[in-house]
């Protein structure tokens, strides 16, 4: 393993059971099999449909489910953890290295806590400060760093907009000095104006903390903007796997192809060419066999049907892709 | 094409303890047969507003101030939407001239009562019509938004539909009445972009088919280039640009709308840094005097911005924008 690695993953697996009484268990693989690297002080896209178990596999990361089968390594250089067998004192260490800013910021901060208490309350619990000078002294910087003023710590959330908000949850997040942030839709929930400003302090917090982040998206050109590396996820599995620009000048999976011909064109000439993805993603109780995608897929044989594709190594600079034909559907495009 | 409903200076302020809210600000627009306008804004625009006033069905502390007026133009004659005060009065505007789609089809569904009893009740409610008759237009409605097994989904529940299926569906059920306005609040908002594209090719197909008049909320301009004619921008309960599709993409000329688009994030142009519109939209209890944008703009021209609201200037025929950067008074 190399050392520029911060999360390695091979075989990850999480499975929810779902229906009660011994004849009718039902496994639900939300991942599936997953193997995937996070290099040090990147930002990893994650994208997929809803059902596709983005959420799922980042939530896996922060041992917020239960890891079902595989691995998955965490290695930032002070420590050395297994995540799927993590327990005890272990578990509680990685809890301050790992943390979640959320999708919605209306939802996830206390309306009966003042902003200040919102922030420092991570570092209450892990106790992680001796006294409260010390307390209010990191949350200070943090919320310096978040562009927030020593005001704004006085009030309660309900007196934020929403990118505001959104800037108090990243604070809350970034108190206990992670090293890995998982951002699960983090800009979903705020309007277009607001969505620029709060990507920019992102990535501006990540070069200035050295923080190594997952962000989760449906909204693929707000990922292409932000991040380094990109994973597509379908139906639990990872379907292709590029460096951003890569991906988007040269996306190999049908699928990927699919959804960059989804977004709809800021061109009001440009309607109608997109190759339109039919049907829905199938339900992850109900998975087709072979690949998952062949059911949806313009360019599916028999092949498809039968034999699940793996990753495989597209080039040499880190595209990996998991489908049969992608060498043969390179050639018309 | 003849005007299918016409807004003159409608202004909605809502009564609340903390005092007269103002949603909506001397908003005038008209809406021609088979024309399909977007209606852009971030939240607290009061775009949503706007169209729940087309059906009057803005809740009971709103107040409308009596230059508003509303008309909508039918086959029996014009109705004046905001004199409406009966229920039965209103059947005209809600549901039956118009309908709307709205953003979660979920909670747009009664949970405990199946999809085809829904469209039914509303089909005998709006059309006078028997039951069988009902079923019959129903389940071809759900056959032509393309749901399959549109007879199975007829007895099932809206949660049993997938979020793409319930959309249809809802579709389905809003025209199935025959509108002649179909009002869509943000009708993709919560699904997926394959699922989107899906639904924004259905729409497409059913004005042709139909031949009704959409006024489709959305904050995404991306969503607007695809369907839209015409395009309306709202900021803090002010129009302040309207034009042709074409005009407001590529050329804006209000400096909230052009931020707008220098905001979003491109794919043909992944190196150049993303520029928000500088701040937060203000609260509606504290509306900026004057332009009520200038507390974000970049182009402030003097004093007038912060003290005088500025007129709509028309750059061209259709095309006009509510900012001092543009002389005052004459219009081009």
């Amino acid at each position: 393993m190399s050392n520029d690695v911060l999360i390695r993953a091979e075989g990850l697996s999480v499975g929810f059971q779902i229906g009660k009484g011994l004849f009718n268990k039902q496994i639900l693989k939300a991942v599936d099999n997953v193997t995937v690297e996070i290099e040090k002080g990147s930002f990893f896209g994650l994208v997929g449909e809803s059902g596709s178990g983005k959420t799922t596999l980042g939530r896996a990361f922060l041992k917020a489910v239960p890891i079902t089968g595989g691995h998955a390594r965490y290695e930032d250089g002070e420590v050395s953890y297994d995540l799927a067998e993590i327990a005890g004192p272990e578990l509680k260490d990685y809890r301050k290295r790992a943390q979640l800013i959320f999708q919605d910021p209306y939802a996830a901060l206390s309306p009966r806590m003042t902003v200040r208490d919102i922030i420092a309350e991570p570092l209450e619990v892990m106790g992680l400060t001796s006294s409260r000078a010390e307390t209010d002294e990191r949350v200070r910087e943090i919320a310096a760093k978040c562009r927030l003023n020593l005001e704004h710590l006085r009030r309660f959330p309900h007196a934020f907009s929403g990118g505001q908000r959104q800037r108090i949850s990243i604070a809350r997040a970034l108190v206990s000095d992670p090293k890995f942030v998982v951002a699960d839709e983090s800009v979903a929930a705020l309007d277009v104006s607001i969505q620029a400003d709060v990507l920019n302090l992102l990535k501006e917090l990540q070069r200035d903390l050295g923080l190594t982040f997952m962000f989760i998206s449906h909204d693929l050109s707000v990922v292409a903007h932000t991040c380094d590396h990109v994973a597509v996820m379908y139906l639990g599995r990872l379907v292709e796997t590029a460096p951003t620009r890569t991906l988007f000048e040269g996306a190999k999976h049908p699928y990927t192809k699919a959804l960059f011909s989804a977004i709809p064109s800021l061109d009001p000439d440009d309607r109608g060419t997109a190759q339109k993805l039919e049907g829905e993603i199938p339900s992850p109780t109900n998975q087709p066999s072979g690949c998952k995608f062949h059911t949806r897929c313009p360019y599916a044989v028999d092949r498809c049907k039968s034999e699940e594709p793996v990753l495989e190594h597209a080039d040499a600079a880190g595209h990996e892709v998991a489908c049969h034909r992608w060498r043969e559907l390179m050639v018309p495009a | 094409m003849s005007s299918l409903i016409d807004v003159k200076n409608l202004t909605l302020k809502f009564k609340t303890d903390e005092g007269l809210i103002t949603a909506v600000n001397n908003v005038s627009f008209s809406l021609k047969k088979g024309e399909v306008m977007g209606l852009v804004g971030e939240s607290g625009s009061g775009k949503s507003v706007t169209a729940k006033a087309l059906m009057h069905l803005n809740a009971r502390n709103a107040v409308y101030t009596p230059e508003s007026k509303i008309t909508l133009h039918t086959e029996a004659g014009e109705v004046d939407v905001l004199s409406l005060t009966k229920p039965s009065e209103m059947q005209v505007v809600r549901g039956g001239a118009i309908s709307m789609i709205f953003q979660e089809p979920m909670a747009s569904f009664a949970p405990a009562i199946t999809i085809g009893k829904q469209m039914v009740e509303q089909l005998q409610l709006h059309g006078n019509m028997s039951k069988a008759k009902a079923k019959e237009i129903s389940v071809e409605m759900l056959d032509r938004v393309g749901i399959s097994d549109a007879h199975k989904r007829f007895d099932q529940y809206a949660f049993e539909l997938s979020g793409g299926m319930r959309q249809r569906a809802m579709i389905a059920m809003a025209l199935s009445t025959k509108p002649k306005l179909l009002i869509a609040d943000e009708p993709t908002t919560a699904l997926d972009v394959t699922i989107q594209a899906q639904v924004i090719d259905l729409m497409k197909d059913l004005v042709n088919e139909f031949h009704m008049g959409i006024i489709f909320i959305t904050h995404d301009l991306g969503v607007v280039a695809q369907t839209a004619d015409k395009v309306s921008v709202m900021y803090l309960g002010e129009l302040i640009e309207e034009g042709p599709v074409r005009e407001v993409i590529r050329t804006p000329a209000h400096p909230y709308t052009q931020g707008l688009l220098s905001a979003l994030p491109k794919l043909d142009d992944l190196d150049s840094p993303l520029t928000p519109v500088p701040g937060d939209i203000p609260s509606p209890l504290e509306r900026p005097s004057g332009c009520v944008f200038h507390t974000r703009c970049s182009k402030i021209v003097g004093d007038a911005c912060k003290t005088t609201l500025p007129q709509a200037y028309q750059l061209d025929e259709s095309h006009s924008a509510a900012c001092h950067i543009y002389p005052k008074g004459e219009s081009a």
